[in-house]
């Protein structure tokens, strides 16, 4: 009833091709914006922002990454995670080793140096396809912890590799609450969804759609394969390493390479399978579902059977539940919450009339 | 040279051990084309069980007899939970399932049987084999001799059973054509779940020699990594691939880490193999022994 289109009729051709063609859909995502610039940091507390928000943005935004490789390109990579690592540890080291570096310069660096990276990693899927590809990103994963490890030089020769964030500065102010890290890492999340929603549509995004869905039609149809593959190899590790760089800085702090490990990348690509293979929107969906779930869980373990059970048959049960909740999501919605979205926005546009 | 052979022949044999677990994964991926990440958690949890019930009191051949049981159940179940309401999805979502599976199988496991690391005792000492120290002085454990052994005794049974028998050549079948081999009335569910208790008894037996190698212990799980290079070298659908593809990645791994990683400062060995497998298939992109892909449009 409140939720259709009838009647906004599209009159020129940028109208035609926006973002959001349906003034309700611009307006609720302006809401959305505006809540949470301007309500969130106000309404909700030091732990919501700092244990939830904040990294539910962080993840949104490697998952983010990894959607435009394999939702969007069709290249499946276990190795996000190792991205991640390169794009925190080369901020590091730009922030580190170049006075008066601006933080967003190093981040912007940080996220170029993995996708350099993710260039190199990506030229075997030139020739190489589907679950043997995804072995062979491993090599990525676990070459890059190891080196990060190995080499003192990437971590200014800290023990094991650890290294503390700087400070986050920008033009004199200091990012020390987590309300201005966590404004300051949604402003960065919102215009990367934008830039990629953006990218997704236009003939980049075109062209790793048509190679995801085959990539010798796509050939021959004139898309240079190469090209668009590493391309798609490059923009999301530069995604990726921008969220690991906030990671490091906005987030967690201290990092070390082994935080990076092959069960991060998993959990990334669990946030895409469950929020929804090729979509943006799904990439949230699935960060925010991945990141409540263990807190849930958690929460709901000590509520109510703290006293019954050992703390460590609690910890298996979680671990049951989640890989359970895993399982029975993909049979229940296997395109992922985007999926549900979309049904539930179809029947709204009905709602309350039965057709 | 003897330096160099001994490491060659414990490089050879420890790649025995990374066979048996990608043996397990290219049976199922031959039959139902699920590319199975719960393989190593199955490794796992079939030598929990099997030290566990060894635990209770059992002796050796009821404690195998009964954790091949439990493997056959959790196959049958995972046949019955996982795969049969994802048939027709993508692979890519298949994977995810499994994956959540390795997680269900963990908790499942240590939620019965505890966490606490535990030795495994076959009988067979990790020492050298006597006489031929003395006579080429070059030393082979006796232990990986016996992994070998079995490994080699695994394959044949497993060769015989897909050549000679009824079930076998149902599953050479289902692994050739799953709609082919639907319309000639192979029941293809029953195949699947013979498939994953096949793939149970695989990692049984896996679990007790890495189990008697390296306690059991979680660490077990981690054997599915060391099995993945060995699966893409070999190519997803070769049994013979697996076994040459173990030989190769067990001892390549061990001669980088004795002659290449002491200019790099060690460990080399957590990432080698996947650089090796993969300038491997930058040559052959389907394997060594894997099927030649032809695309068409």
């Amino acid at each position: 009833m409140f939720y259709r289109e009838a009647g906004q009729f599209k009159t020129s051709y940028a109208a035609d091709q926006q973002i959001f063609p349906i003034t309700q859909d611009r307006v609720g995502v302006l809401l959305i914006l505006a809540f949470a610039f301007l309500a969130v940091p106000v309404l909700f507390n030091e732990y919501w922002l700092k244990a939830i928000l904040i990294p539910f943005l962080i993840f949104s935004l490697a998952a983010l990454g990894l959607n435009i490789l394999t939702g969007y390109a069709g290249q499946l990579s276990l190795g996000s995670a190792a991205f991640m690592a390169v794009g925190a540890f080369a901020s590091y080291n730009f922030m580190l080793r170049i006075d008066g570096m601006p933080i967003l310069l190093a981040f912007a660096l940080g996220g170029l140096s993995a996708a350099l990276v993710g260039i190199a990693f990506g030229l075997p899927s030139l020739r190489i396809k589907g679950f043997y590809l995804a072995v062979a990103t491993l090599a990525a994963q676990f070459f890059i912890v190891w080196a990060l490890t190995k080499f003192g030089w990437f971590s200014n020769y800290s023990s094991s590799g650890v290294i503390s964030a700087q400070e986050m500065e920008i033009l004199g102010y200091k990012f020390v609450t987590p309300e201005a890290k966590y404004l300051l890492v949604l402003a960065i999340v919102v215009l990367l969804a934008l830039a990629a929603k953006n990218m997704v549509r236009s003939s980049v995004g075109r062209a790793w759609m048509a190679v995801r869905d085959m990539d010798v039609a796509a050939e021959v149809i004139g898309i240079r394969i190469m090209h668009t593959k590493l391309l798609a190899f490059a923009v999301s590790s530069f995604y990726c390493g921008v969220a690991g760089a906030l990671y490091a800085y906005a987030y967690i702090g201290t990092v070390e390479p082994e935080g990076f490990n092959l069960d991060l990348s998993f959990k990334i690509l669990f946030m895409i399978i469950i929020g929804g293979v090729g979509s943006i929107v799904g990439a949230f969906l699935g960060a925010a579902f991945i990141v409540l779930l263990p807190i849930a869980l958690d929460v709901m373990v000590q509520e109510w059977l703290s006293g019954i059970l050992s703390p460590s048959i609690s910890s298996n049960l979680q671990l049951i539940v989640f890989g359970g909740l895993i399982i029975f999501f993909l049979i229940v919605e296997p395109h992922g919450l985007a999926r549900l979205w979309q049904i539930g926005k179809e029947k709204l546009r009905l709602w309350p009339f039965p057709h | 040279m003897q330096f160099f052979l001994e490491v060659l022949i414990g490089g050879l044999l420890s790649g025995v051990m990374y066979s048996f677990v990608a043996l397990g994964f290219v049976l199922i991926y031959k039959a139902s084309g699920v590319f199975n990440f719960a393989q190593g958690a199955m490794v796992f949890a079939a030598a929990l069980t099997f030290v566990g019930f060894q635990e209770l009191g059992a002796p050796f051949w009821l404690a195998l007899l009964l954790a091949f049981a439990v493997m056959v159940v959790l196959g049958v179940l995972t046949e019955r939970i996982v795969l049969r309401p994802l048939v027709n999805q993508p692979p890519i979502t298949l994977f995810m399932a499994t994956i959540g599976l390795t997680y269900v199988i963990e908790g499942l496991a240590q939620g019965t049987w505890g966490a606490t690391v535990r030795g495994l005792e076959l009988g067979i000492q990790d020492e050298p084999v006597q006489w031929l120290m003395e006579a080429t002085d070059i030393g082979v454990s006796k232990f990986d001799l016996f992994g070998a052994g079995i490994a080699a005794l695994l394959v044949t049974l497993l060769a015989l059973f897909f050549q000679y028998t009824r079930v076998g050549r149902a599953l050479r079948a289902v692994a050739d054509d799953h709609q082919a081999a639907l319309s000639i009335g192979i029941p293809l569910q029953t195949i699947w779940r013979i498939v994953w208790a096949v793939a149970g008894f695989v990692a049984l037996v896996a679990g007790l020699i890495w189990g008697a190698r390296n306690g059991v212990s979680f660490s077990l799980t981690f054997t599915a990594l060391k099995a993945l290079p060995v699966l893409i070298l070999g190519g997803f659908t070769s049994i013979p691939g697996a076994i040459v593809g173990g030989l190769i990645i067990g001892s390549t791994e061990k001669l980088a880490e004795v002659y290449l990683g002491q200019y790099v400062g060690g460990g080399i060995d957590s990432w080698f193999p996947y650089v090796m497998a993969l300038a491997f298939l930058l040559i052959r992109p389907e394997g060594l022994f894997g099927e030649k892909h032809i695309d068409r449009v």
